[in-house]
């Protein structure tokens, strides 16, 4: 009976993320472009669906709601479905939207999409080779073997997208960093984009009117019959037509520049915006948190080396670990039991909810970024993959901060996977590129007053 | 060679609706063999002969000035793009056949241009919920351009084509539907080549032999600085 109750609930709240997944589609991704394919705003909705069914289960692990038979197996169940679309579903669509794109081979879609979905299990299963994930009694097929080549795939992603976002987010935050831009900078470089937009059109007219010249005087010696006038249009055109390609190169460089000083100028006007934002209450806000964060990522980088270096791996999660220090240390007396079950429940609860919402956020952006109305559906499908293996991997990096009880069930329902080399992963790639993204933005900002100052 | 006069005439639309093809076929005559993407603004001159066959023809330059990106970028680079909005004389609205919200989107691009705001608000809301006043009174002369005809399957036709009649009502504009592709849809003598004609002509007879004193100081100056300065007229 209670088994019955539960998956009410279960599906219930699914169908919920599913309606908040099909929403966040509609309203921010697809703002402005028209949904013709269904079929993928389903697929992002069921995988937005189940990857946030799996946080729900951890809470209702740490509170204890549900009886544990049953939230076993939804684990399970859970862990079956998402698997089974990460690795068969959504690769097999991105195949196919991408073939459909492809004039070419519009023909025989299914065979081809079917042709690249083999291509990515093989590299899929390769992946496992070179890294020390499994114990060897694990047999072919088992759930281990996916669940360690997915969990590879989304730390490697949560360490790259931490790296740089623990490393630009000072960087954003911090007015110290703007350039100083003034609006007679602005109007200056408008005026250059504008003068090198009339040099364009002053040298296209050129070569209308010539070739309209060209055309017409080719006209009128066709009437004519002596031989002379024909050598002499003969020549005639070929310096006309020398000078045209003369005249067209020229025109090429000109608009390679006027691109490039358009993307000066908007570079300019954005940076203008942030000076002014930076300004306000709430600029001024996140220019405090700026500093914050930029100590919080030092203390990152610094706890990554330490840890790759010694190889050290935490034994206990913080949440037991503050517990023991208010104990020991303070002498603050407290029932310890009831208190880590609230507290890592609002610890998870943060980091689930501040993952959720920076990952969704982060996608956006990049959605806008990167997408036309030819793309946007091989996009969307790629940002579900990717989201939906970065949910798999925080699940088996959450497990680190947990207290033991809870851990269990995520052991249990993963299999023996060797979590420590999770952590060990994670930390190297998070260096990495931390360490690269400092580096990237100190080039960017170092390269940005020169061009500024060549004008 | 003497300088011919000129006119400029925006060529406004989504990302990805052909708008880069459909300057190259105007221009050139010619399909454009690679597409891409339009950074910033591309522009390409035709030589117009107006009022041809009459006494009264006169040879202008006609600068198509296709702007590149969507309606949703980011706030820094519809500033910029607001650069080449000035003193322009006439606007090409071009939308996809087969995207129903390029269509929908053009109301944000001619707001955009004409009024240079930033944030189109909702004054213009995607639902078709219009203030119509706002573009009887305009002065512009618009021309709408449906692109990729080809691919509307037939028994869609009636459909687009009845959707697209709202449309230029709407902005009180002459449309074109056509496939940038194929040559033959702008073969003089066709009713597209004609219409098209016709809007240069109404473009430049609006600019050069208009009376009306208010039209000249309308769209040439902006909140900054003048940029008349800078062209030859």
């Amino acid at each position: 009976m209670s088994f019955l109750v539960d998956s009410v609930i279960m599906f219930t709240s699914q169908v919920l993320f599913f309606g908040f997944g099909w929403l966040f589609f509609m309203r921010q991704l697809f703002k402005d472009y028209e949904v013709r394919q269904y079929v993928v705003q389903v697929v992002f909705s069921v995988t937005f669906a189940f990857s946030c069914t799996m946080f729900e289960l951890i809470i209702f692990e740490i509170l204890g709601a549900l009886s544990s038979s049953s939230r076993y197996f939804h684990w399970k169940l859970n862990l079956y479905v998402i698997l089974l679309v990460l690795i068969f579903v959504v690769p097999f669509y991105i195949g196919y939207f991408v073939v459909s794109n492809i004039r070419l081979l519009q023909k025989q879609r299914l065979l081809f999409a079917c042709m690249v979905w083999f291509t990515f299990m093989y590299f899929f299963w390769k992946l496992g080779d070179p890294f020390p994930i499994l114990s060897p009694k694990h047999g072919i097929l088992s759930i281990e073997q996916l669940i360690s080549r997915v969990g590879v795939i989304g730390v490697t992603l949560m360490a790259l997208l931490s790296g740089f976002g623990a490393v630009n987010c000072p960087y954003t935050y911090m007015s110290y960093f703007l350039r100083n831009v003034t609006d007679s900078d602005i109007l200056a470089l408008e005026r250059r984009l504008l003068q090198t937009m009339d040099m364009i059109v002053s040298k296209k007219k050129r070569i209308a009117m010539t070739r309209r010249q060209m055309f017409q005087r080719g006209e009128d010696q066709n009437k004519q019959t002596r031989f002379w006038e024909m050598i002499k249009s003969v020549t005639s055109t070929q310096t006309g037509s020398e000078n045209l390609s003369q005249i067209q190169q020229e025109v090429d460089a000109l608009e390679e520049l006027s691109r490039q000083l358009f993307l000066e100028t908007v570079d300019l006007h954005a940076t203008k915006e942030r000076i002014e934002y930076s300004k306000t209450f709430q600029g001024k806000y996140f220019n405090f948190l700026g500093y914050f964060f930029s100590i919080y990522c030092v203390w990152k980088i610094f706890m990554a080396t330490i840890n790759i270096v010694f190889d050290r791996v935490g034994k206990t999660d913080p949440v037991t670990r503050g517990i023991e220090i208010t104990v020991n240390y303070l002498g603050i007396q407290f029932d310890v039991k009831f208190w880590s079950q609230h507290i890592s429940f609002i610890l998870v609860g943060i980091i689930i909810v501040t993952s959720i919402r920076g990952l969704l956020i982060t996608l956006t952006k990049f959605f806008y970024a990167i997408s036309s109305s030819k793309s946007s559906n091989v996009i969307v499908l790629v940002l579900a993959q990717i989201m939906g293996m970065y949910f798999v991997s925080s699940v088996l990096l959450m497990r680190m901060s947990m207290p033991l009880e809870y851990r269990s069930i995520v052991t249990e329902v993963l299999g023996e996977l060797q979590f420590n080399f999770y952590h060990r992963w994670f930390d190297v790639i998070f260096l990495v590129s931390a360490l690269s993204s400092i580096l990237f933005l100190y080039l960017a900002h170092k390269q940005a007053p020169e061009k500024h100052m060549a004008l | 060679m003497a300088t011919l006069d000129r006119v400029k005439i925006l060529v406004l639309g989504d990302s990805g609706v052909g708008k880069s093809s459909l300057v190259h076929l105007l221009c050139q005559n010619q399909v454009l063999g690679n597409p891409s993407w339009t950074v910033g603004c591309s522009v390409d001159v035709r030589i117009h002969d107006y009022k041809e066959g009459t006494p009264d023809e006169k040879t202008f330059y006609i600068e198509l000035w296709d702007v590149g990106g969507s309606v949703g970028s980011a706030s820094s680079i519809k500033s910029t793009r607001a650069v080449f909005y000035n003193s322009v004389n006439g606007i090409v609205l071009v939308h996809d056949l087969t995207n129903k919200k390029s269509s929908q989107n053009l109301y944000r691009w001619t707001l955009e241009a004409i009024y240079k705001d930033s944030s189109p608000t909702g004054i213009i809301v995607s639902n078709g919920e219009y203030d119509r006043e706002q573009f009887v009174e305009n002065p512009l002369p618009l021309l709408l351009i449906g692109t990729k005809f080809d691919q509307i399957p037939e028994n869609k036709r009636n459909e687009v084509l009845t959707r697209t009649a709202f449309l230029s009502e709407d902005f009180n504009a002459e449309e074109i539907n056509l496939d940038c592709t194929n040559p033959k849809y702008l073969a003089a003598g066709t009713t597209n080549a004609v219409k098209l004609s016709r809007f240069y002509d109404k473009v430049i007879e609006k600019r050069y032999f208009t009376k009306d004193p208010s039209q000249m100081a309308g769209f040439t100056d902006r909140k900054r600085f003048n940029f008349k300065s800078l062209h030859y007229d």
